[in-house]
């Protein structure tokens, strides 16, 4: 397998223009020959297909929702990095750069990262030309805070909905093109099957999630941006339909999956409250400014929380890490959260929480500063909950968040496939084993808006294959695969519903392959798992029929991805035996609990080849040199 | 629509300020007749802008609620009313008994049908001394008869049921609305329906308590 | 809790549908509606019969995929939250809960509770953007913007396009929802431009598309999640008023 990233040389800060100029250009008459699919309308898929489409090329959009602009992206609360330096509090691009490559805990490759920090700053200027209302101050001019442990304020935001008001800014552009006929717009259908030609994506196979309908597009170029995968631990904060199935299906047509043990935890979600549960709720971090994170000192202490005296508290927080206190880094918090709730002194329905207490906040600054700060996150605390945070402390706990790992993409996002481009969260580039807050926004507006559009062109001034036709024998050979899949998931006919299976199977991945990782808990996972997806392809129950609309079937086929896919996952930790970023393995950690890097023998990206249903995968590895930054290591004592 | 109902709700408000001086003497009112009488190029043209508004409102309306009704073609097995006002769902209904009344009106007082107005008398014959057609006398002998006065009050009242949407509607329609008085909009048009009420049945309340009586 | 629901089954866009009663039993209150759904689903699907088809996606109120009419009410009747949002605690043991897809012609049926609002999609396309292409932008502080304006349209601009406002309008009418998509461009300067075409290309579409006429009733702005306000409709009908004068 070929692993060339294909970074140009020079100097770091000169790669990409050089690269802007070497690359080669399709003449303006030339790009209406042109069709590229884009599967994905998030952040990264709008924004690609609005900007491809403006260039001239035919483009054709994909997304499972019923609108473009309900992707999940939609979800994002807190903001976007660019590195304007407004503040002039001493940020510049080389900084910006440097800290995701450090929060990345030098997994990421060096030249990537510098490119998207470079062009933050365009994202900005694009999205107020498009008329996202970002917050600004009273003089009119742009405003900023500080997130996610950075020492200068650069991320812009739009009160708590960023992702929202970023995702319609680019679905604005794209809808303008659609009324002008440059793109067809395909929403509530589903990618099952790519296609490829002579070694080059020439298409896709979908099903009409109305009609049920199996269809083939093809193009000449694809590009997926369909974003991340941490459902397959079930429960999560990503949307109910976000999935592995687009890229995983790519992956058993030969690309290459990179670091798919990279998953990012988050600290503060709303806990578990029963079975039923569906999904974890984000709450901002900002929260851990002001709140106190304890459990009771005594295990199985069921006591209402006011009634605990101060000296039976444990704020384990404060206590391991003095000087950061409630503040420590995601990860750290949530693996100590994970402890204390392992040693029986969660709080909360299963004991899976733990108290974040605002009483004493409340009595330094008063309540109406409290407020104030937090009213609307107290608010949505409230509507899920029913409990008033301003009188009893909130529960939280961590949950699955963001996926780093992705399909392996080159500089120029294109991966191992000829003509197959990955963009946002569906790539593993740029995020490493850690991907820093208001970052993920970032790097997919950068791919759809700033790399993807000249990427896609050189590729196309340099190939050679004609587009097929969608009714040649892959597209008719792929089309007769989904339809006997889904055939095959109907006929079962077992006795147990797919969400069952999802449920079991993200429980199995969380504890064994969640927070804490470790040789033997991930064995263990390689060993269930396997039996659970045989489980599942003899005993799964699947309603309905495959010409309607039919959910039921829907998540069949996605859960059916995430049975071999978790495999893959645990497959990936195992191997990486070092803990670095999300990726935490408690047999390598320092004496006191801190992620143990092992730059020596484990600078690499971990790119897995697909080898067929029955036999393991082909490890491949890109090694990661960086000849600018020095790799440092992180401590948050 | 609120073009037409803007002109028209400014008609009720002249025509209340005309009517209202049967508070003076016979005089005033009859003079004021006469003089709306002898300049046809005054009235004629009114009475034409009034008929064409009053069309325009009531196929405008009618237009409306059709689209409307198809907009929804399954109805709701069950709906509950959130925020909307009982005026606001009854804007047909309160127009079109409006309608009825404003033509039992215009027979009433402005073609005089003698038959319909009750007191077995023809007004078309009542003149008062300086032999111009007497509407004082008119409105008193008119209002006298507690029957007619009841159905002018139920006009009126459905009237200003229709005016206490039809008003605050009107300026979110023509987009007068804004954050500054936007919210003293809806007390407003019902504190003015209310005031056009009061206004309006002062008359046969008078009439009927013998506090405007013949001279 | 145990709850008796009648739920709108109707197999595609052309069956017609009818109302069918299930009992939702062991509910728990801390459960979203959403959530209650799912084990209603779970114990049809244990049964062999189809379960209940739904949107949702994000179950986080921001997404606007979720849309159902709960005892009629356009998303259940809790000031600013979507039905994914909403809670069973807000119900009582016992209750009959009737539930129903949006109900418009613009936003017909495809099966069961899940309807097809395409239609805001095509208004969007006809004109709710600024025309800029990527690239070659300016500085985005070389156009102060006051904060006001800002905070205005940033509060146009909160709408997930849920559709619970044609929902609850007793003529399905989308005025609210278009009122928020214009108001929000049109009132920042980037949208000056193209003001008058936007709001004359949207308004034409929305009345394309089937939607009914705004009488100012009001239900709108009481169930949709955002509490987009009333004032935006004023606000579009000020801007196409000058639209239409400024054309003729
Ligand atoms: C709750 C939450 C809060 C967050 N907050 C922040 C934040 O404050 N700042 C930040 O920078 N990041 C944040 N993130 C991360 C960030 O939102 C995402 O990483 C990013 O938006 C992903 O964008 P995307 O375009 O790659 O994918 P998505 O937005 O997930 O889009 C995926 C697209 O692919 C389509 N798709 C998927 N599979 C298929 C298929 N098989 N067939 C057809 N179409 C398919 C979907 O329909 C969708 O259109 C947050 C994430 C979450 C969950
Ligand atoms: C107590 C209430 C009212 C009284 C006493 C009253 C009185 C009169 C009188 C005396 C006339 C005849 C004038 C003339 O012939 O010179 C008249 C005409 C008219 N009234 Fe009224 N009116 C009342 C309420 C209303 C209302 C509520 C409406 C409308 C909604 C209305 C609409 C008209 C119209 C359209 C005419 C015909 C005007 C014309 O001659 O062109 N009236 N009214
Ligand atoms: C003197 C008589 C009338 C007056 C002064 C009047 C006034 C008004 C006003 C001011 C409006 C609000 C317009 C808007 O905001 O769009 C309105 C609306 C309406 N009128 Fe009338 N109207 C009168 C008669 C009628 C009649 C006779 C009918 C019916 C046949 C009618 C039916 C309606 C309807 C259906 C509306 C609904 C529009 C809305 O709710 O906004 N009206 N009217
Ligand atoms: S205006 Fe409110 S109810 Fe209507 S679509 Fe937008 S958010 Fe939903
Ligand atoms: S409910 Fe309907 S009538 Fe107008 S104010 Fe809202 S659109
Ligand atoms: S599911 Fe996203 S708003 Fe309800």
């Amino acid at each position: 397998m070929n692993l060339d990233a294909k970074i140009p040389s020079g100097p770091l800060s000169q790669k990409w223009d050089k690269h802007r100029f070497e690359m080669k250009l399709v003449n303006p008459a030339n790009k209406r020959k042109f069709d590229v699919i884009v599967v994905g309308s998030g952040l990264a898929g709008a924004s690609a297909a609005a900007s491809l489409a403006e260039l001239g090329y035919h483009v054709k959009c994909f997304c499972f929702q019923d609108s473009p602009r309900r992707a999940h992206s939609i979800a994002a609360q807190g903001g976007i990095n660019a590195a304007k330096n407004y503040q002039n509090d001493g940020d510049s691009i080389y900084r910006l750069f440097y800290d995701t490559l450090k929060g990345g805990d030098f997994r990421s490759r060096e030249a990537n990262v510098f490119r998207l920090a470079q062009v933050s700053v365009n994202i900005i200027d694009q999205c107020v030309a498009q008329g996202v209302p970002f917050a600004r101050e009273y003089g009119g001019l742009l405003a900023n805070r500080s997130f996610g442990g950075a020492q200068v304020s650069r991320t812009f935001y739009a009160r708590g909905q960023t992702g929202q008001q970023l995702l319609l800014g680019a679905y604005q552009a794209l809808c303008r093109q659609i009324g002008l006929g440059t793109v067809a717009m395909h929403p509530r259908t589903e990618m099952l099957e790519l296609v490829i030609v002579n070694g080059h994506a020439k298409g896709i196979v979908v099903r009409n999630l109305v009609s049920g309908e199996v269809a083939s597009h093809a193009a000449d170029a694809v590009v997926l941006a369909t974003g991340g995968y941490s459902n397959v631990f079930f429960l999560s904060t990503n949307a109910k339909g976000c999935n592995v199935t687009a890229t995983y299906r790519a992956y058993k047509k030969g690309a290459a999956f990179a670091n798919p043990c990279f998953t990012q935890i988050h600290p503060t979600c709303i806990p578990v409250s029963g079975e039923h549960q569906s999904k974890l709720t984000l709450m901002s971090e900002s929260l851990r400014n002001d709140g106190r994170v304890w459990v009771p000192k005594k295990q199985g202490d069921d006591r209402p929380p006011q009634k605990v005296p101060e000296e039976e508290r444990d704020y384990f927080l404060e206590r391991k890490y003095p000087s950061y206190g409630n503040l420590a880094p995601r990860d750290i918090a949530s693996r100590a959260a994970k402890e204390v709730c392992d040693q029986g002194r969660g709080v909360g329905p299963g004991g899976l929480g733990v108290y974040l207490d605002f009483a004493d906040a409340i009595k330094r600054l008063g309540g109406g500063v409290v407020k104030e700060r937090y009213e609307n996150l107290f608010e949505m605390y409230e509507k899920i909950t029913g409990e008033n945070a301003y009188q009893t402390p909130m529960r939280i706990y961590p949950a699955l968040h963001y996926t780093m790992g992705g399909l392996w993409v080159d500089y120029n996002l294109m991966s191992n496939i000829a003509g197959l481009f990955v963009i946002g969260e569906a790539n593993f580039s740029d995020h490493g084993a850690n991907r820093l807050g208001a970052s993920a926004l970032m790097q997919g507006l950068a791919d759809g808006y700033f790399i993807l559009p000249y990427t896609v062109g050189d590729y196309f001034a340099n190939m050679k294959q004609p587009r097929p036709s969608a009714k040649s024998g892959e597209f008719k050979q792929a089309e007769e695969r989904v339809k006997t899949l889904a055939r095959k998931l109907l006929s079962i006919k077992g006795s147990r519903s797919v969400t069952s299976f999802h449920r079991e199977l993200g429980k199995l991945m969380w504890e064994n392959c969640g927070m804490a990782r470790s040789e033997t808990t991930l064995r263990e996972a390689l060993k269930r798992i396997p039996r659970l997806r045989e489980d599942f392809w003899t005993n799964v129950k699947v309603t309905g029929e495959t010409g309607e609309l039919n959910q039921d079937l829907e998540a069949a086929g996605r859960v059916a991805d995430y049975m071999e896919f978790a495999e893959l996952l645990c497959l990936d930790a195992l191997t990486r035996q070092e803990s670095c970023g999300g990726h935490f393995r408690v047999e390598f950690q320092t004496p006191d609990g801190e992620a143990r890097r092992d730059d020596e023998h484990f600078a690499f990206v971990s790119a897995w080849e697909y080898q067929g249903a029955d036999k393991p995968p082909i490890l491949h590895k890109e090694p990661l040199v960086y000849e600018e930054a020095d790799m440092s290591q992180r401590s948050y004592k | 629509m609120a073009l037409t109902g803007c002109a028209l709700f400014g008609f009720v408000i002249a025509h209340l300020l005309g009517n209202l001086q049967i508070f003076l003497a016979p005089e005033n009112i009859n003079r004021y007749g006469q003089f709306l009488q002898a300049t046809p190029e005054l009235l004629w043209p009114a009475r034409m802008a009034l008929i064409v508004l009053a069309v325009v409102h009531i196929v405008a309306s009618a237009q409306l609620s059709t689209e409307n009704r198809r907009a929804r073609s399954i109805p709701y097995a069950e709906c509950q009313v959130v925020a909307a006002s009982y005026a606001s769902r009854t804007m047909m209904m309160s127009g079109l008994i409006v309608a009825v009344f404003v033509i039992y009106h215009l027979l009433h007082f402005t073609i005089q049908v003698p038959g319909i107005n009750f007191t077995g008398q023809d007004f078309r014959l009542l003149h008062d001394a300086k032999a111009r057609h007497d509407i004082y006398q008119m409105m008193v002998l008119g209002f006298k008869q507690p029957l007619v006065s009841g159905f002018y009050i139920l006009g009126m009242a459905l009237l200003c049921l229709h005016l206490s949407h039809g008003v605050s509607s009107m300026f979110q329609s023509m987009g007068w609305k804004n954050k500054y008085y936007g919210r003293f909009l809806d007390p407003a048009a019902r504190g003015a329906a209310l005031l056009i009420f009061l206004g309006y049945c002062s008359i046969p309340v008078a009439v009927l308590c013998g506090i405007v009586r013949l001279p | 809790m145990n709850l008796t629901l009648k739920v709108w089954r109707q197999k595609d866009a052309k069956s017609p549908g009818r109302l069918a009663e299930y009992a939702a039993t062991n509910i728990i209150p801390g459960m979203s509606f959403l959530e209650m759904l799912d084990v209603v689903n779970e114990e049809l699907i244990a049964r062999g019969e189809e379960p209940i088809a739904f949107d949702s996606d994000c179950r986080e109120g921001i997404c606007g995929t979720c849309a159902l009419v709960i005892n009629g009410i356009a998303h259940g009747g809790q000031r600013g939250t979507t039905v994914c949002q909403l809670h069973m605690r807000h119900f009582r043991d016992g209750q009959t809960v009737i539930i129903e897809p949006w109900r418009a012609r613009a936003f017909p049926v495809l099966k069961d509770l899940v309807t097809d609002r395409g239609a805001f999609d095509r208004i969007v396309q006809a004109g709710g953007f600024i025309s800029v292409n990527t690239g070659g932008t300016p500085d985005a502080n070389s156009l102060p913007i006051s904060k006001a304006i800002s905070d205005q349209a940033m509060d146009a601009a909160a709408c997930i396009g849920c559709g619970a406002c044609v929902a609850a309008c007793k003529n399905a009418s989308a005025m609210l929802f278009v009122s928020a998509k214009v108001s929000h461009l049109n009132l920042l300067p980037q949208g000056q431009p193209e003001k008058d075409g936007r709001v004359s290309n949207m308004v034409r579409q929305m009345d394309a598309e089937g939607f009914g006429n705004c009488t100012v009733t009001g239900s709108c702005e009481a169930v949709c999640p955002k509490e987009i306000s009333l004032d935006f409709i004023a606000r579009m009908n000020r801007d196409y008023g000058a639209a239409l004068l400024k054309n003729k």
